[in-house]
């Protein structure tokens, strides 16, 4: 069955679609001065989309969230100037996160997002006329096909406690164009074909959306590091250099000298200045002499990122893990991982370890240990992790409190108090971050009993 | 060579090619049961299926027809794990003849089929310098592999390496699950599943539109499959939204419940002792059934019921609580079916079909630790299987001996392998091959209308 590709063009006149796709850079003129302000304020809406998300909020939260921060960010005196703003705040950011792949990542993550968020608030009408921009082999079912496939479509939309209309309208297309929908089990699909329901058309055109961007912040990138950069490193090169730095705080890359440690002190420290996430890996590791991919990873790069020479990681994981699969098996099948991870392997990039939002965002499975133990322990595991923690049981409710309604980072900050004694303002976004955090408070500590 | 002799292992375990071809019958047809580089000598001598596995990597290339790709076979990657572990990877071959007689020439212990990619990936690191990611896969077939040590939690007749029948009707299950949802949702026709060796199953499809799915398109797949999350530091493992479910899991569930209620029960007692039934009421989140029904089972120690009817009695205890409407706390709704979900729906290692380059074993390879070959399994009969009953390496060196007089090229087909050949062939490759020359024959036409056209215009 072949799909008809849409032959109408897409309707500029009646529907014009108020989002921008951002296709190509605008011929617009823009004040230096309204060059870094545009894109700060757009900058407050994306971190704002970013924090939302590492809270755990669900689609329909995040959907209201955006829209307040968009029009909290975003207006503009004149109103005929807030199409433009929008256009020139995603054009610099552009530059700011073409830079390196971290960047990319985050970018393309969150302004598809918004993207997604600011589409979910448009007409119907809106929907399809950026459907066909994006040129999606798009073709509404028959009625004929609708009656063969009629009791799936209704098992589906039951699942998801929604009747479904008498004349609803499906959109029948390969199931391959909606990787998100077949992710979820949220359509129904029948020999390769998805049928998407009308408010799922949404996430074909987020699919798209994300796509081109993610090339365009490749060409981006090679322009810039080929040309823009030089060219303008005394108006615009420091001010993207700028943007970038004072928002994203540190990522711990380049671990700092002062908190360099030694295996010999690390069981201590963990105890003391380990966050709950990586003292379950660390005991875990201790206990069983092995932990799996996902767990290695975290804890491995937090500890490069605590100051861990590679050296010393060697020793430590390899006098670990001998004792369970032998030196010679450690040697062949998982010295190699940890060298690649301080970037002696491969194509040696040097990774960084996982800020919180990634952590909360993976997703453990059968034998592993990894991820925030405060969004996936069980109530009762977690109790008896903060428990071991020395934590009184008034500080206990106070974590269950803020991990009921899903404030991982707020439960995770709120243990630091209580462990330390002392306020956290910043709120913890960073294992390593809880970890200098608690060296700083613990070393003041020494030095005023001195 | 003397019986003693190969008993003690101190015999040279060359099997005399000039006995074999004279018809004689060696005195010794018994092979001691075993893993060795002699033994897989002769087995990619006489039995692995070289030309086959050519024909299915080739998907039609080979060369007959104007529209066929020359350079396709020779871009894809092969690893090979070798006696003393070293392991070599980014194998290729231009022809039948070069992936045979590297086979024969280095004996790997295992050989692993990788992706496709845009060059031979013995030129990689020309295409390397020039920063491009030229060298990329462009295609490889969508994989699965379940294995039975995900299951530890859910089975009690073995753990760890072990398999047994009863426990290996997790793996049915699992193909009477995937097997179908292949076909019917996703709409793939060519797909081949194999006994890994040991204690899992694989499964490959090899249609066009599997072959070039991106990493994200895979992810999807993988999830839609997936319902099994969690370890054991979390509690519930298996969480169904209290509504009604997706047509695939309500379809799923008729396969899993059967299984469950008529085999899974007794076979692994799930309810015969106070540790494996509490495991269960763990997954109740209220108190006040999980209290009755423990309060019912401590009592019924005392009684004669056989330990045939225990579980499926308790079982019933259960559902029947379960559904009764005596639902106080929320999240009973699908409670029953998350239990049955959570001892038998499959549980698919999800990074294998997650990434375009991902390495995987091919069929017909042997394991080193049981002998035994991956054979194909047919899915329309994999109740049948019996992974115990698999032909092992040293049973078919044994058939070898006894074959007697024949050519060499079809010494295989006088073996107990011979059925798994000619059911690779007929149920997978061959319309496998015939649907890849129509695809050939199909798009270069195209090509050749669409080139007229742009001519005359």
């Amino acid at each position: 069955m072949e799909i008809i590709r849409s032959q109408r063009k897409p309707v500029h006149i009646d529907v014009v679609p108020t989002l921008p796709l951002y296709r190509s850079a605008p011929p617009l003129e823009v004040r230096l001065e309204d060059f870094e302000l545009y894109a700060m304020d757009r900058l407050r809406v994306l971190k704002g989309i970013a924090d939302g998300l590492s809270r755990g909020k669900k689609s329909e939260e995040m959907k209201n969230l955006a829209d307040h921060l968009w029009k909290a960010n975003m207006r503009h005196l004149d109103a005929s100037e807030v199409v433009n703003k929008d256009i020139i705040s995603h054009f610099v950011l552009r530059l700011v996160y073409c830079r390196t792949e971290d960047l990319r990542k985050w970018f393309l993550s969150m302004e598809t997002n918004l993207f997604r968020y600011r589409l979910l608030f448009e007409k119907a009408e809106v929907q399809r006329a950026l459907m066909a921009e994006f040129d999606l082999p798009y073709r509404a079912a028959s009625n004929a096909e609708l009656e063969s496939v009629k009791e799936g479509l209704k098992q589906v939309a039951q699942s998801f406690g929604q009747p479904l209309a008498a004349d609803a309208i499906f959109y029948k297309v390969p199931f391959e164009e909606v990787p998100e929908l077949v992710a979820g089990r949220r359509v129904f699909i029948h020999k390769g074909y998805a049928y998407i329901a009308m408010n799922q058309v949404v996430s074909l055109v987020s699919t798209q959306f994300r796509s081109h961007l993610s090339k365009a912040l490749i060409l981006t990138n090679r322009k810039w590091t080929s040309t823009i950069r030089e060219q303008e490193k005394d108006r615009l090169t420091p001010i993207v250099e700028a943007l970038c730095s004072s928002y994203l705080g540190p990522d711990y890359s380049q671990p700092r000298e002062f908190a360099e440690i030694s295996i010999k002190d690390i069981d201590q420290i963990a105890k003391s200045s380990f966050p709950l996430c990586m003292r379950h890996l660390f005991e875990k590791l201790r206990e069983d002499h092995h932990l799996k991919h996902g767990g290695r990873m975290q804890l491995g790069l937090f500890l490069k990122g605590v100051g861990l020479k590679l050296e010393d990681a060697l020793a430590f994981w390899k006098a670990e893990f001998s004792q369970r699969v032998g030196s010679e098996r450690f040697d062949k099948e998982y010295a190699y991982s940890i060298r690649h991870n301080y970037g002696r392997e491969g194509k040696r990039t040097d990774y960084t370890p996982y800020s919180c939002q990634k952590i909360i965002t993976s997703a453990p499975g059968v034998g592993d240990h990894h991820g925030c133990p405060y969004r996936h322990f069980s109530e009762e595991n977690l109790r008896a992790a903060l428990g071991k923690m020395g934590i009184s049981n008034r500080a206990v409710e106070d974590v269950m409190d803020k991990v009921r309604n899903r404030h991982y980072q707020l439960a995770c900050t709120l243990t630091f108090e209580a462990v330390h004694g002392t306020s956290c303002d910043a709120g913890i976004n960073h294992p390593n971050q809880y970890f200098s955090d608690s060296q700083k408070v613990l070393q003041s500590k020494n030095q005023s009993t001195v | 060579m003397t019986k003693e002799e190969i008993e003690n292992g101190t015999a040279d375990m060359e099997i005399d090619q000039r006995e074999l071809m004279n018809g004689e019958r060696s005195e010794l047809n018994a092979v001691p049961d075993g893993f060795n580089a002699n033994y897989l000598k002769v087995y990619y001598g006489k039995l692995f299926p070289h030309a086959d596995i050519f024909k299915w990597m080739s998907y039609g290339n080979d060369g007959k027809h104007p529209g066929c790709d020359e350079s396709y076979f020779g871009r894809r990657e092969f690893s090979f794990t070798l006696d003393n572990d070293i392991y070599l990877r980014f194998q290729s071959f231009n022809s039948v003849s070069q992936l045979e007689n590297s086979i024969k020439e280095k004996c790997p212990f295992k050989i692993d089929i990788g992706p496709v990619y845009s060059v031979d990936p013995a030129k990689r690191h020309a295409y390397a310098q020039s920063g491009n990611n030229v060298f990329t896969p462009v295609e490889k077939e969508l994989v699965f592999d379940i294995d039975m040590t995900d299951y530890d939690d859910v089975r009690y007749c073995c753990s760890g390496a072990d398999v047994c029948l009863k426990c290996w009707t997790l793996m049915t299950i699992a193909i009477k699950v995937i097997d179908p949802a292949l076909r019917d949702d996703f709409g793939f026709n060519h797909i081949l599943w194999v006994y890994s060796g040991r204690r899992g199953v694989h499964c490959w499809v090899c249609d066009p539109k599997a072959r070039r799915l991106t990493n994200e398109q895979r992810s999807s797949i993988a999830e839609y499959f997936r319902v099994y999350k969690g370890n054991e530091n979390s509690q519930k493992k298996v969480s169904l939204t209290s509504s009604a479910l997706h047509p695939f899991l309500l379809r799923s569930y008729k396969v899993l419940e059967e299984f469950f209620e008529g085999n899974l029960l007794s076979n692994q007692s799930l309810f015969s002792t106070e540790e494996r039934y509490e495991k269960i009421l763990e997954m109740i989140p209220d108190e006040s059934i999980t209290s009755e029904l423990r309060g019912k089972w401590q009592d019924n120690k005392k009684s004669s019921i056989s330990k045939e009817n225990i579980n499926v009695d308790r079982w019933k205890h259960v559902k029947k609580i379960l559904k009764s409407g005596k639902q106080k706390g929320q999240g009973l709704g699908k409670c029953v079916e998350e239990i049955v979900f959570s001892f038998s729906y499959p549980r698919l290692d999800m990074e294998v079909s997650k990434h375009m380059n991902h390495l995987l074993k091919a069929p017909f390879c042997i394991h080193p630790k049981t002998g035994r070959v991956c054979v194909p399994i047919d899915p329309n009969h994999c109740e049948e299987f019996d992974p115990t009953a698999v032909p092992t390496l040293s049973k078919l060196l044994e058939e070898i001996n006894m074959g007697g007089l024949g050519t060499d090229d079809d010494e295989w087909d006088r073996t107990s392998l011979g059925k798994s050949i000619r059911f690779f062939r007929s149920s997978f490759l061959q319309p496998l091959l015939k649907s890849c020359k129509e695809e050939i024959e199909n798009s270069y036409n195209a090509k050749l209308q669409h080139s007229k056209t742009s001519l005359t215009w």
